[in-house]
């Protein structure tokens, strides 16, 4: 388990010292056109081969992976601390406001997620320039992605009311949000911590959903959702081995996060 | 017992109109709403126009709209679908029974699949096998829906297969740890002690401990399946509920939209309540541990 999870950290750290220098390493800018050689197969100027339009898939694979890999954390950053604003202020307020955030909390995640994303996503403009479709995408997985987080801290968040260092602070005559910040929140730290790590996968596996329907990042911006989509116009897994590229590389990343992640609940 | 079934079938009411109530305020508040494609047809007739004008005039107050929609499906009227032009009624008529036999064999392989890996790794206790078993969860869980679906175009694949696919890692976890922590129970250290068989231990005292919270996983199951069902139907072409979503979805359609997400938020909270009572008709006082 111990070389597993090596291999995991390696694997990440490659995936984000590539994409990082996906400037450099990329034979093409993401959006240029051979247009002479659409659908081609890989060869030394096109190591993953091209797309219906031209594009080098290499390059399109590199600059995606980047999208998805660094936006999908911000995402998650946003939605724990929307999950630790509502869930956390719930817990350490009780009484009403607890059982209102929980009530809304409970009526997000009675609808199931990918529904209550495609519904969402669907209201939101889709003819958008490609940065506005990538920020619509990400702060929407953000904005609905704090539910069972919520839930979570807002557990937390009870139980430290009663605890008696927040006892005796509130007898020193500290209230209300300086409580809060100072004491309650600092101490639901490791939950805030597990609630981003278990975050990232899924957004990433949501972005690719979103992708795959349509409804994700804008072309000609890539991003793995978007690449996926592409699968769409192959003729056979087969034959066209060499298009799998990007969901082998997204099994691997999402993978080698999901190792992590367990090893740091374990922890 | 009573009082609580009832308790929570009023909380399941109220949270299925609030979230009725925010899908219509959602859909009214979207950008583009008070545009309708047909007003660019022009061999519509000026009187044809008004008509238009006025259906999306009178959508555009939430609240009256919502509270004559509630009064109108309280008298089975759920209102008529803007892209498809027929009643929503019809439609759900129409396309229930596809959802229902893809996402209902779906939600049945996948359980027998992740109950069959939990249930044989819990009970060899043999390494490999769990690493095989965590390892095979594991790849299908990094691999998103909607290529699940159109991987299964390429192989021809039965699309219940495919909400299998992606219901069995998420049931499968969660079987393997409540297995696998229920094995190690003092006493069940003592019954193999004692010499009692694997199935016999499994039945007599694995599966009375882990039942109840396996019933409140079934409850949640339901809307993972129906989840599964939007990506795949959409992508295999399948005309169900899922299909519906998508399209009204698109469509910015707010009659079919407000109708699935108040049935879909229904039909999940009543399966969750639904497993919550049987898993404590079985065993009283585990729900309050």
């Amino acid at each position: 388990m111990k070389i597993a999870r090596r291999i995991a950290w390696v694997l990440i750290a490659v995936t984000v010292l590539m994409c990082l220098g996906a400037g450099f390493l990329a034979p093409a800018h993401y959006a240029t056109q051979f247009r002479e050689i659409p659908n081609a197969a890989p060869s030394r100027a096109h190591w993953l081969g091209t797309d219906a339009l031209g594009r080098d898939l290499f390059s399109r694979t590199l600059y995606g992976t980047r999208v998805s890999l660094f936006m999908a954390p911000a995402a998650a950053l946003l939605s724990t601390l929307l999950a630790a604003l509502i869930g956390g202020a719930a817990g350490y307020l009780g009484g009403f406001w607890e059982r209102v955030a929980m009530a809304v909390t409970d009526l997000i995640l009675s609808l199931p997620w990918l529904f209550l994303l495609i519904t969402v996503r669907a209201l939101l403009p889709l003819d958008v320039a490609p940065m506005t479709s990538i920020a619509v995408t990400f702060i929407l997985l953000g904005c609905l992605g704090w539910a069972a987080s919520a839930r979570v801290l807002c557990a937390g968040a009870r139980s430290l009311r009663q605890a008696e260092f927040v006892l005796q602070a509130r007898v020193s005559g500290m209230h209300g949000f300086r409580l809060f910040a100072v004491h309650v929140l600092p101490n639901l730290k490791p939950v805030l911590y597990a609630q981003f790590w278990i975050s990232v996968p899924v957004f990433i596996l949501s972005e690719a959903n979103l992708g795959v329907l349509g409804l994700g990042v804008a072309e000609p911006m890539p991003s793995w959702g978007g690449l996926l989509r592409e699968l769409e116009s192959m003729w056979s897994p087969m034959a066209e081995a060499w298009k799998l590229a990007p969901l082998l590389l997204l099994v691997l990343v999402v993978g080698s996060l999901q190792l992590l992640i367990s090893q740091e609940e374990v922890a | 017992m009573v009082r609580n079934v009832v308790h929570h079938a009023l909380m399941i009411a109220a949270t299925a109109l609030l979230g009725g109530l925010l899908t219509a305020t959602m859909v009214r508040f979207a950008p583009g709403f008070s545009a309708d494609e047909r007003q660019l047809d022009s061999r519509l007739s000026p009187e044809s126009m008004q008509v238009l004008r006025d259906a999306r005039a009178a959508e555009r107050n939430v609240l009256p709209f919502y509270a004559g929609f509630l009064f109108r499906a309280a008298h089975g009227d759920l209102g008529t679908s803007r892209t498809l032009n027929r009643p929503v009624r019809e439609l759900l008529a129409e396309r229930w029974p596809a959802t229902l036999h893809c996402a209902g064999i779906g939600l049945l392989l996948g359980w027998v699949l992740a109950l069959t890996l939990a249930v044989s790794a819990a009970m060899l206790r043999r390494g490999a096998y769990d690493v095989f078993a965590t390892v095979l969860a594991g790849v299908v869980l990094c691999i998103p829906s909607a290529v699940l679906a159109l991987l299964s175009l390429f192989a021809n694949g039965p699309a219940a297969l495919v909400v299998a696919l992606i219901v069995f890692p998420r049931l499968y976890r969660y079987c393997r740890n409540l297995l696998g922590q229920s094995y190690t129970r003092p006493h069940l250290i003592t019954a193999y002690a004692k010499g009692l068989s694997g199935p016999r231990i499994f039945c007599a005292h694995v599966l009375p401990l882990a039942g109840p919270q396996l019933l409140a996983l079934a409850g949640v199951s339901v809307s993972l399946a129906f989840g599964a069902a939007i990506p795949v139907e959409a992508i295999c072409g399948i005309p169900g509920i899922g299909q519906l979503a998508w399209q009204a979805a698109l469509g910015r359609d707010l009659p079919l939209l407000l109708t699935l997400t108040i049935l879909v938020t229904l039909v999940t909270l009543l399966a969750n309540l639904t497993s919550d009572v049987v898993a404590q008709a079985l065993a009283p006082g585990q729900g309050q541990e």
